[in-house]
Order: C-alpha cells, then sequence, then structure tokens
C-alpha cells in the first residue's frame, strides 16, 4: 500500500513542473523489480489528484523489463527472481533496467497568448 | 489553448531521499551509525533487539528508534532494557502508512539524543514491502526473516531481500516441528541475492544471537 506514498510524490512532482499550468498527462516509467502495484498506483492518484491541477490527468505506465547482464557477457530479461547467470551461475550481475521509478514527462494545457501584438 | 509536453525526470522518491540524505549528514555529524532493521510482522525484530541488548554490545552506546502503525507495546518492552528508545507511529489518525520514510524519522531525531550514542537501530514497521522502497538515511540494511513464514519467502519478496546486507534467519529452536525446509530456503535466498551473508538464530533460546551482537558492533 506504499502506492499511496508514491502517488502522492508523483502527483507532487508533476504539480511542481506545471508551474500552475492544467496537467493532462503524466508519463511515469515502472521498472518491473519494483513491488508497485500500476493499478494501485491509477487508483491512488486519481483521489489524491482531485482539487489540483493535475485533476482528470491520465497517469501513462510505462512498465520496463528487468535486464540483467552478467560479468560472463551473458545477457537477459528476467521473468523470475533468479538472479544468478543462468550460463555461469555467477553472482556478479549488474541490473540494466527495472529498478526505474520516474516521471519522465508531463503534458500540461498552455493558454495561448491572444493579447495584442 | 493548445498541449505542451514538459520534461520532468525526476525519481519518484526523489523528495524522500533529499530527506534521507540530511538524515544521514545528521548522523554521521553526531557520529552515529544507523540500521534499518525490517521484516514482516511476528518475525522478531523486537525479541531479536531484546535478546541482544540484554546481554549488551561491549561498549557500544546504542538507542533504538521503534517505528510501528499504532501503539507504543515494542517501546516499553525495550525501555525495560535502560536502552534509549524513541517511538514513531505512522498513523495520524486513523490507518498508518506502512512503512517508515526518510520524513518519519527526521520529524523523530529531536528526541533523539545522537551525541550519546554509537549506534542507532530503526525498527521498522512490519512490513515485507513497503519498507524495502524507503531510504530513511541508515548506513546498514538488515532483515529478520523466520523459519515459520516458509522457505518461499525471498522468491515472494525479492526486493526486500535484495535490500538487505544481512538475513536473520529466525526461530531456528522450532525446525524440529515444522516442514520448513532450510537448505530450500538458503537455495531461494541464494537465487534472489546471490552470496548474501545470512545468520541462523534464535531470540528464544538465544542460539546464534552472538554473531547478530559481533555485526552490531562491528558496524558501529
Amino acid at each position: 500500500m506504499h502506492e499511496l506514498a508514491l502517488s502522492r510524490s508523483i502527483r507532487d512532482t508533476a504539480l511542481a513542473h506545471a508551474d500552475g499550468r492544467s496537467v493532462l498527462c503524466v508519463e511515469v516509467t515502472v521498472g518491473a523489480l519494483r513491488q508497485v502495484v500500476p493499478r494501485s498506483l491509477e487508483f491512488y492518484f486519481e483521489v489524491l489528484s482531485r482539487g489540483t491541477a493535475c485533476e482528470g490527468a491520465r497517469l501513462q505506465l510505462r512498465l520496463a523489463p528487468a535486464r540483467l547482464r552478467c560479468e560472463c557477457g551473458q545477457e537477459w530479461e528476467l521473468r523470475e527472481p533468479a538472479f544468478r547467470c543462468p550460463l555461469c551461475a555467477g553472482a556478479a550481475v549488474t541490473v540494466l533496467s527495472g529498478e526505474e521509478l520516474t516521471v519522465d514527462s508531463i503534458e500540461v494545457e498552455e493558454e495561448t497568448c491572444t493579447a495584442a501584438r | 489553448m493548445h498541449r505542451s509536453k514538459v520534461r520532468v525526470a525526476t525519481d519518484v522518491l526523489d523528495a524522500n531521499d533529499t530527506i534521507a540524505r540530511a538524515n544521514r549528514a545528521d548522523f554521521d555529524r553526531a557520529g552515529v551509525r544507523v540500521i534499518n532493521l525490517m521484516s514482516a510482522p511476528g518475525a522478531g525484530k523486537t525479541a531479536l533487539l531484546e535478546r541482544v541488548l540484554m546481554d549488551g554490545i561491549g561498549e557500544v552506546r546504542v538507542g533504538v528508534l521503534e517505528g510501528d502503525v499504532q501503539g507504543s507495546l515494542d517501546a516499553e518492552r525495550l525501555s525495560a532494557l535502560h536502552v534509549p528508545v524513541t517511538q514513531i507511529n505512522t498513523d495520524p489518525g486513523f490507518g498508518g502508512e506502512c512503512h517508515l520514510d526518510a520524513n518519519m524519522v527526521r520529524s523523530a531525531l529531536g528526541a533523539i539524543a545522537l551525541d550519546e550514542l554509537d549506534l542507532l537501530v530503526i525498527e521498522n514497521v512490519g512490513n515485507l514491502v513497503c519498507p524495502a522502497e524507503f531510504r530513511v538515511g541508515e548506513d546498514r540494511r538488515a532483515m529478520v526473516s523466520s523459519v515459520t513464514e516458509g522457505e518461499d519467502k525471498p522468491l515472494k519478496y525479492p526486493l526486500m531481500f535484495r535490500a538487505c546486507e544481512l538475513v536473520l534467519v529466525n526461530k531456528i529452536d522450532l525446525l524440529a516441528h515444522l516442514d520448513f525446509s532450510l537448505e530450500r530456503f538458503l537455495a531461494n535466498l541464494d537465487q534472489v541475492n546471490p552470496g548474501v551473508r545470512h545468520m541462523l538464530v534464535s531470540a528464544r533460546t538465544g542460539e546464534g544471537v552472538d554473531g547478530f551482537a559481533r555485526w552490531l558492533v562491528d558496524a558501529a
């Protein structure tokens, strides 16, 4: 249920960058190695956005697969939590992706300037 | 009206991590090393601390920051050992957070005499998921996994088991009464966090607890 705290942080990050403009969409990357439930994030985000410039904004989640590389050169996508190299059984393994949890960008509504030139 | 895209590229936990670094700077200034101790509810964090603090850990001056959703039962148990204990409740009224975050720890710092400590053990809220995501300013992370929880837990909660550098396997006095396969548990642990250090302990009988005490002394 820490998705509540994460959603609050996503909302606050979006609001800080929106600078008063209305937010239409928030793009977030969630790595497969994070124990984050996407549907919970969406639910809390919707609730927490009410009454703010994020109200009604779409939370666009991009899921980043877990990719690992062993020092033996083997690279693979992790589908179950087995972090030893499937080729050499080594433990000197680097996580290439899957640990991300970032707000990548937001889409905002700009007031078109109608002032006289 | 038109739409425009604003690049953000900010870690969701950025605000938490900034406060965690401030906590860490305060701990460093006071010369205090900090352990973040995590586990599922009922794995035996408090019992292990009681056992290890009862016997003392040499000259090391230890304090405990006790995180609970509600109440101060654990803090009262530890206070009985004449150790300075500070309680944080994550419950602001009804329904508390399931983990400690850096800001909760920061709000408690004023109540802790850091200058009188060498080591602060932060006993996190019992939970195998959420605490692993939130740094609080600690130097080291350890967890307790008890044999009554089953040998599959590393596979089910890989983030927690990967976040820690020490896994205390507790309640080994019960092994004879359980179907728990220690061999399978350790194999699962090795799959999830290859080469991670573990210790077999029983808070009840005291078996293996001296190893944990030495680890704490080394950490201080």
